[in-house]
């Protein structure tokens, strides 16, 4: 066996991704990345505001509109509608979250025309009739149901409930049992409009598709939908209440989940590329982080063990997390909350530096080798107000980070110990 | 159906050969993206676990990454990472696989590096009962934490009363436990050989660098002179239907599952195998399907209605179809309703339109997996371990547009047997 292939000079080139910016007559705006080698055609695109926009007393709305705009549009009820996606292979589908209401179109390129003519049934003519409106209201409530005693919805709920009180991310995302039950037909309706304008509408299209093409059809999908308000993009992180808190949920079961929150770093916060190598050092690397080594590899404490940095538009948090025996609960957490605490005290090495850097600049390439993956990225910049030359900046600003880049965070993020705790199971002597 | 002309003119190349020592080598070349899908499968799994050591093929697959004689734990896992890669390996019933996925330049050192681990395996006592603590708090997590999935494993024990299928790919508990460095050597040597492996390369290269990079790493390995054979008890054809019932106090959500046993691919009856295909697309393909009409939107008994057929496999398939009822709708009535929807489609078969419909989904799907490297080397990496041909990946789209309704109503009438299925029921305590 030849030896390793030596470590190569780090290449900074961002992914060959050709991205067009396409505008309608009417003004709707598309970022258009032209592939012809597969007879396929994905769309993917963004509302701002999703569950947010929840009525306080409805919460779970969004996420039922979601999945109520392919139940029957236009002049076709759910059958029909559906009837005439499976017939073409059409897939098109809602998802409602935290910041965005997302939409997913992806169709064979000879069935375009019906696909696109779906879509904007979809988005301009939903039906919300009422058998729909009960039948999907229904797998929503059983989906609730099934997750009621789920240690990680639990805790994850749980854990937003006691980060964020009073403010829509608190609530589920989904609703409640109670809530999901209350949610009518003409109240969906009247909230739709809400939720689909385009102040903040992002669209990304990737496949077999011209700009031309692409510029002739945007008019149809989205042109007519309300303008609405832009919302403004806050500078300061929500605060995250109960830092320092531990919280358990007793449910009977061999293993205690584990999640966390610490304060985070927004998207445009200029340590956030720093914060991202120093994620990926905690707890980020599948196989190479330090809470993997010490919990894992080490002491066997659990199969999974990770952190990530997770942005909202108006919060930030480190998110942290692991799934554990009852028994030694306190230990996996004692030794989550001492790498961090040696990060802060220590930092890392710059080995470790170099290593995370090799890894995050090395794998860009990777989130680009699909058609869906392509949009998801393309998607995700243009949600957060970047341009498409981020892709060719983005390597480089990872490259330029330096180990007391990296210090300087870990002291800002974990300089203070207070993380809020959220355990479900029979978590022995966690406190 | 012009899907089926452009995907002739259109096909990725692939292209499979090879090596003297016996080790197997597929290659998709797909230039889109200057990165690389590198696995290697090995045709074992859970289901050639010896007796008593259940679990054992599984936690060998986490063994392997321990180390070598050449390269000390965690060194393969930082080279993929410093090449920005990604890795990960995964057990099943009938085989084992490990993968990279890299910037292209790398391939060649994913090669040597998965060749080394192919015959230098080499760990001392010490990890291995940190490892299985792991893998205890993995079916902790996976199974112990969840009713849905205890039943699952209750169901597969009962559909198959014989054959390993019905252990799961995890193991037992209590035989975890007991699994020790010597169990897994043992494994390793016998399985982990050139000629019970597969290569599969799918992404920015072709077949004429990856046969040379091949030859200078797997190339070097000497042949074992056979493959292993794996050696299972069969499974005898059911004669009675089962029930099998787990009551949780932590399942708020009911539901109902059913699991019949069916052929393989490499059973010789492939055409029925085809149309079992169709059969699981029209029962419970998507929100057109027939059970979700039927139970979901016409009678308003369940809240969601699918199937699955698992066909790729060595021994035994199953197809399987799952339903749970709507609020304030009895188990009772939900299988009642089930019940009858299946009768229905068996005595009357499907409509013109459900065939056309199953058929244009199934073959849309494989054009849809073209996008994706990652997920044509699992297509025909997991093919070839079960013991199928590439050209029957290739040949599948055209083989499932041929298949006639007559065919689909024989097959569901010989297999869908209400008397020999097994019925799954998840309740509440």
């Amino acid at each position: 066996m030849n030896a390793p292939i030596p470590t190569p000079a780090l290449n900074t080139a961002g992914p060959a991704i050709t991205v067009q910016t396409v505008r309608s007559p009417r003004g709707v705006e598309a970022w258009l990345v032209e592939e012809h080698s597969l007879p396929l055609i994905a769309v993917d695109f963004a509302f701002d505001g999703g569950t947010t926009r929840d009525p306080l007393d409805a919460a779970g709305s969004a996420y039922l509109i979601s999945g109520l705009l392919d139940e029957g549009a236009g002049d076709l009820d759910a059958e029909a509608f559906q009837g005439r996606m499976a017939d073409h292979a059409i897939s098109l589908g809602f998802d409602a979250r935290r910041d965005d209401f997302h939409g997913h179109l992806q169709t064979l390129s000879t069935h375009r025309d019906t696909a696109f003519e779906l879509l904007a049934l979809a988005l301009n003519k939903p039906r919300f009739d009422a058998d729909a409106v009960d039948r999907v209201r229904a797998q929503i409530i059983a989906g609730l149901q099934r997750q009621a005693q789920n240690p990680d919805v639990l805790c994850r709920n749980a854990l937003f409930a006691a980060a964020f009180p009073g403010h829509a991310y608190g609530r589920p995302e989904k609703g409640d049992i109670d809530s999901v039950s209350k949610l009518d037909s003409a109240a969906l309706k009247a909230l739709t409009p809400t939720l689909l304008d385009r102040a903040g509408l992002k669209i990304v299209v990737v496949g077999d598709i011209t700009a031309d093409e692409l510029a002739g059809r945007l008019d149809a999908l989205f042109g007519a939908l309300p303008k609405g308000e832009a919302r403004t993009q806050p500078t300061e992180a929500l605060p995250i209440q109960g830092l320092g808190q531990t919280h358990i949920i007793d449910l009977d079961v061999p293993q205690t989940v584990l999640r966390f929150f610490g304060p985070g770093l927004m998207w445009h916060d200029p340590d956030f590329i720093a914060g991202s190598v120093l994620n990926h050092i905690l707890g980020g690397s599948a196989f190479t982080s330090r809470l993997f080594m010490e919990v894992r590899e080490k002491r066997g404490l659990a199969y999974g063990v990770s952190s990530s940095l997770s942005p909202l538009r108006e919060g930030a948090m480190l998110v942290g997390g692991t799934a554990t025996r009852n028994d030694r609960a306190a230990e996996s957490m004692a030794v989550i909350r001492e790498e961090m605490a040696k990060l802060a005290a220590d930092g890392p090495t710059e080995h470790e530096v170099e290593e995370a850097k090799r890894y995050i600049i090395g794998s860009y390439p990777l989130r680009f080798d699909t058609s869906p993956k392509i949009a998801g990225e393309l998607l995700h910049l243009a949600i957060r107000g970047d341009t498409p030359d981020y892709l060719a900046r983005r390597n480089g600003l990872f490259a330029a980070v330096t180990l007391d880049d990296v210090r300087r965070v870990a002291q800002r993020l974990f300089g203070k110990p207070d993380l809020l705790v959220q355990a479900v199971g029979k978590p022995v002597g966690l406190v | 159906m012009n899907i089926h002309a452009r995907r002739q003119e259109q096909a990725e190349p692939v292209e499979s050969f090879r090596l003297a020592n016996g080790l197997d080598v597929v290659v998709v070349s797909d230039r889109r993206a200057p990165v690389v899908t590198h696995m290697v499968w090995y045709r074992n799994g859970s289901a050639d676990d010896p007796a008593g050591k259940s679990g054992i093929a599984h936690f060998l697959e986490h063994l392997m990454f321990k180390g070598t004689q050449r390269w000390p734990a965690g060194e393969f896992s930082k080279i993929v990472a410093g090449y920005g890669g990604q890795e990960n390996a995964f057990t099943s019933f009938d085989y084992t696989a490990y993968f990279q996925r890299v910037p292209k330049e790398h391939l060649r050192a994913m090669m040597d590096y998965e060749a080394d681990r192919m015959t230098g395996l080499s760990f001392d006592e010490s990890v291995v009962a940190p490892e299985r603590d792991v893998v205890l708090e993995e079916r902790k997590m996976r199974v112990d934490s969840d009713p849905a999935a205890q039943l699952g494993e209750e169901f597969s024990s009962a559909l198959f009363v014989h054959h390993p299928y019905g252990t799961p790919i995890i193991g037992w508990e209590h035989e975890i436990e007991g699994l020790s460095r010597d169990d897994a050597f043992a494994y390793y040597q016998r399985f982990y050989t050139p000629e019970n492996a597969i290569l599969v390369v799918a992404g920015d290269t072709d077949a004429a660098e990856v046969r040379r990079l091949a030859e200078e790493s797997y190339g070097r390995i000497a042949a074992r002179g056979a493959a292993p054979v794996r050696k299972r008890p069969a499974e005898p054809d059911p004669r009675a239907s089962r029930r099998v019932s787990l009551n949780d106090p932590r399942v708020q959500q009911p539901s109902l599952r059913r699991g019949w046993l069916t052929p393989t691919y490499t059973s010789g009856v492939r055409e029925e195998v085809l149309a079992l295909e169709l059969v699981g697309e029209i029962l419970g393909g998507g929100t057109t399907s027939r059970l979700y009409r039927k139970l979901c939107v016409e009678q308003e008994l369940a809240a969601g209605a699918s199937a699955y057929f698992m066909s790729s496999m060595v021994d035994r398939a199953a197809l399987q179809v799952s339903a749970s009822p709507r609020p304030g709708v009895t188990m009772a009535a939900l299988e009642t309703g089930l019940d009858a929807a299946l009768a229905a489609f068996l005595a009357d078969g499907p409509s013109e339109l459900e065939m056309a419909r199953a058929r244009t989904r199934l073959v849309a799907e494989t054009v849809f997996a073209r996008d994706s490297q990652s997920s044509l080397a699992r297509i025909f990496g997991s093919a070839l371990a079960v013991g199928e041909t590439v050209e029957d990946v290739i040949a599948w789209p055209q083989r499932i547009e041929a298949v006639g309704r007559d065919a689909v109503v024989e097959a569901a009438r010989r297999y869908l047997r209400p008397d020999r299925g097994v019925t799954g029921l998840l309740l509440p305590a």
